[in-house]
């Protein structure tokens, strides 16, 4: 094989080191390896090292770092490091490159871009701390009109399509069984229930010892339609997932490898075959054909819980998901372009669709011009980083932030975007029993709950500073954000003013 | 079902000469369900929708009708019988269950179905029994009298597909009466001339089998699908299957080992497992 440069190196400080092992037992990539004959560890290939940062941070001694291999590349605007290796390993092996995580190409980020508004002298702030801003938000189909009817002199609301309540407007998204192991995604299920909120099972079924989060839990049916029983069609909501925003179109699958007796049994399939999912439903070829599943969902689950759809945010996304209101769905889920993945080919993860906060913007202003945008909940998300951009993408339009790889962080990620190689270090996306152990499901369930907790508290912060007291009064608000920006046509598809953009005069102030 | 009493109901899907609507028709199945029914017949279907979608009772539907979309979908346990014809998506996701249709069934047969066996006499369309999944002894199995269309057993994971191309057109004896076990003469049963599987056959299989009666042609076979020799073993597998169809649609058993089958498998269970890489990059 023709080599190229490593991306790291190892460094161990062997005046610092104490020979315990722990940095070779905690690589998983084969960099550091353990060696007996001279008794200390050795690092054996730094091609290997990934930068998971795994033994850096388990050297009880400090004596280890990890550094960009000290190479000086010919100098080259065009062809750079990351070009070259690309070429390098799709010329040896002939294959479809695959990664982990989100897009990590350096597009414009238009969150960064965006500034918000607060109170000042003509109307006041809310101090969030002493007074009551509600993050309450509610996932499911709006009623165009209440119908009430009198029975013998009490009145009653008839039939109200049915909704679920979150305690906050943040929702974790779909990472499957499979993808993550078994003690992350057990964390996360324990966080969205003590928290109040929801998280999405992915495509890869539930198992059995998760059905006790499943008014906590969006079940996905997806093409492969793995583990979709009648136990699973007990979800709080279910969500049909044609698109994923890191791999818009394509389908999925899990190599044979990861697929164990867990995996096979939570999924339905045999031990160490390929869990391929089709790239469309196959059932699905038209709006009409979507409309016939969430109609079949709906029946199936007796009209007990709402039924979504998911799609990637693609060019045309705002008529694609004015379609699926008009097919019925309860909420749309919109993952931008950013959105991570448990394995995606490369040239799709970091060129295909378009970013969230456009894609929303979009969707919310074409909804409410055509009418229908109150009937559903609109839940969004890839990338979203912070607090900030949560408040941003709310305010852009959607009802509901949807965050992955924050959790993930939380748990101990440190995105070096290994995911499919199922070799995780640090236990979260891989599917070896051995590995999960190394995510400690209480402590790991703790720290979720803080991070969504202190969103949620940054998002009452800042509501009060806005003299908003509940979020739902916030959907939408594109008036409160500015732009501030190179590119006047993107503040134009985004609804957003541009900073200092007066109020002309005999105007009033919204 | 024998060792329980027998509880049955009659549901008319077109009361005062309307269509039920599929919700109103589905809330009455429900609701007789609940009233302790195990034995629902639901005359006068003219394409209702969902019938039976997700109820996981074991019970049985009787229909007398045309039905629609997604018969049996999500279901679990429920033995249905159609005295007519199915639309598109029957046994979509199924789990567990019978269906038996006396008549053709048309697209995508048993999508995605995990257990239960789906029964039908006539033709079907395309992409029947697509990603059909089995896991230990849920393992589900589509048979068809007749023939069918292209992309037969796409993607498949699991569960078997049986296509037998028997005609079943004189053998109605009275075509005014629903057909049903009874109405069909079991020496005017045929074998339909000509294919009766198209092209694509098998198109990226990893799990399961097909059995074909009779030959199929090198080119029908889709990408990593592959005939391998029809056994003594694979004669023990299907011979229940067989049966239970005869059984059903009163054909002599002769009459179907009368013709060889072809057998159709994967070429691997990760066809796809060399179209990637995953070093760093």
């Amino acid at each position: 094989m023709l080599k190229t440069v490593p991306r790291f190196k190892v460094n161990i400080d062997y005046e610092k080191c104490i020979k315990c092992g722990r940095c070779s037992e905690n690589c998983t990539y084969g960099a550091i390896t353990f060696d007996r004959e001279q008794d200390k560890p050795l690092v054996k290939n730094n091609a290997n090292c990934v930068s998971c940062q795994r033994c850096v941070l388990f050297c009880p001694k400090e004596a280890i770092n990890i550094s960009q291999y000290p190479v000086t590349y010919a100098p080259h605007g065009t062809w750079m490091p990351y070009y070259i290796r690309a070429i390098n390993e799709q010329a040896e092996t002939g294959g479809v490159l695959l990664s982990g995580m989100g897009n990590d190409m350096s597009y414009p980020m238009v969150f960064d871009y965006l500034v918000w508004d607060a109170c000042q002298v003509t109307n006041p702030a809310i101090d969030a701390l002493r007074e009551p801003v509600e993050t309450r938000t509610y996932l499911g189909r709006k009623s165009k009109n209440l119908h009430i009817s009198e029975i013998e002199g009490k009145f009653e609301l008839e039939d109200l399509p049915p909704n679920v309540v979150l305690s906050t407007p943040i929702v974790i998204g779909h990472m499957s069984l499979g993808s993550i192991s078994y003690n992350a995604i057990t964390a996360m299920y324990r966080a969205v229930k003590e928290v109040g909120t929801l998280m999405g099972t992915g495509e890869g079924g539930l198992h059995r010892d998760h059905y006790q989060f499943r008014s906590n839990l969006i079940g996905e049916v997806a093409s492969g339609r793995f583990g979709v029983n009648s136990e699973y069609l007990e979800c709080a909501a279910l969500e049909i997932k044609i698109g994923q925003g890191a791999k818009p179109g394509h389908g999925g699958q899990l190599p044979g490898e990861k697929v164990n007796k867990l995996i096979s049994e939570t999924r339905g399939i045999p031990l160490g075959t390929d869990a391929l999912s089709p790239n469309p439903q196959h059932d699905i070829y038209s709006i009409e054909d979507l409309k016939t599943l969430i109609a079949a969902l709906h029946e199936a689950s007796e009209y007990k819980v709402p039924v979504g759809v998911k799609i990637a945010a693609v060019n045309n996304v705002a008529a694609i998901a004015s379609g699926i209101v008009r097919a019925g769905a309860d909420f749309i889920t919109i993952d931008g372009f950013r959105g991570g993945t448990g394995a995606a080919p490369r040239v799709i993860r970091d060129n295909a669709g378009i970013p969230i906060e456009l894609a929303v913007a979009a969707v919310d202003q074409h909804l409410t011009e055509e009418g229908i945008r109150h009937e559903v909940t609109i839940l969004a998300g890839g990338t979203l980083r912070s607090s900030s951009d949560l408040i941003k993408i709310i305010a852009l339009g959607a009802d509901v932030g949807m965050i992955a790889t924050a959790p993930l962080i939380a748990l101990g990620c440190k995105v070096c975007q290994q995911c499919p190689t199922g070799k995780c270090s640090w236990g979260i996306a891989t599917s070896d029993p051995i590995l999960a152990q190394r995510v400690d499901i209480e402590y790991g369930a703790r720290r979720v709950v803080n991070l969504l907790r202190a969103w949620t508290h940054d998002l009452e912060e800042v509501l009060g500073t806005m003299g908003i007291d509940a979020v739902e009064s916030f959907v939408g608000n594109r008036d409160r954000l500015r732009y501030l920006g190179p590119n006047p046509k993107e503040a134009e598809i985004l609804g957003v003013k541009h900073a200092g953009d007066r109020l002309k005069l005999g105007s009033c102030a919204s | 079902m024998s060792l329980q009493e027998v509880k049955k109901i009659t549901i008319d899907a077109k009361p005062k000469g309307n269509n039920l609507h599929y919700k109103e028709l589905n809330k009455q199945i429900r609701d007789a369900l609940r009233d302790g029914h195990n034995w629902i017949v639901v005359e006068n279907v003219s394409g209702q929708r969902y019938i039976g979608a997700g109820i996981k009772e074991k019970v049985t539907i009787e229909i007398f009708g045309d039905v629609g979309l997604d018969l049996g979908a999500f279901s679990e346990g429920l033995t249905i019988i159609v005295h007519g014809n199915s639309e598109y998506l029957l046994g979509n996701t199924l789990n567990e269950g019978e269906l038996v249709v006396y008549g053709d069934s048309w697209d995508i047969t048993g999508m995605g179905a995990r257990g239960g066996r789906i029964f039908v006499m006539g033709n079907g369309g395309s992409r029947v029994g697509i990603h059909m999944k089995e896991f230990k002894d849920k393992k589900p199995a589509i048979i068809y009298g007749g023939k069918v269309k292209q992309y037969c057993g796409e993607y498949m994971a699991g569960g078997l597909i049986l296509v037998l191309g028997l005609n079943f057109k004189d053998a109605v004896i009275d075509t005014k009466k629903p057909i049903g076990r009874d109405n069909i003469d079991p020496l005017k049963v045929k074998d339909i001339e000509g294919e009766i599987v198209q092209s694509d056959l098998g198109g990226g299989m990893h799990g399961g089998a097909i059995y074909i009666r009779g030959e199929v042609p090198d080119e029908y076979l889709g990408v990593y699908a592959t005939k391998k020799g029809f056994t003594e073993e694979d004669k023990i597998i299907i011979t229940p299957i067989v049966e239970r169809f005869c059984e059903l649609f009163n054909v002599p058993p002769e009459l179907v080992w009368g013709k060889k089958f072809t057998k159709i498998v994967p070429v691997s269970h990760r066809p796809f497992g060399k179209q990637y890489v995953t070093t760093p990059i």
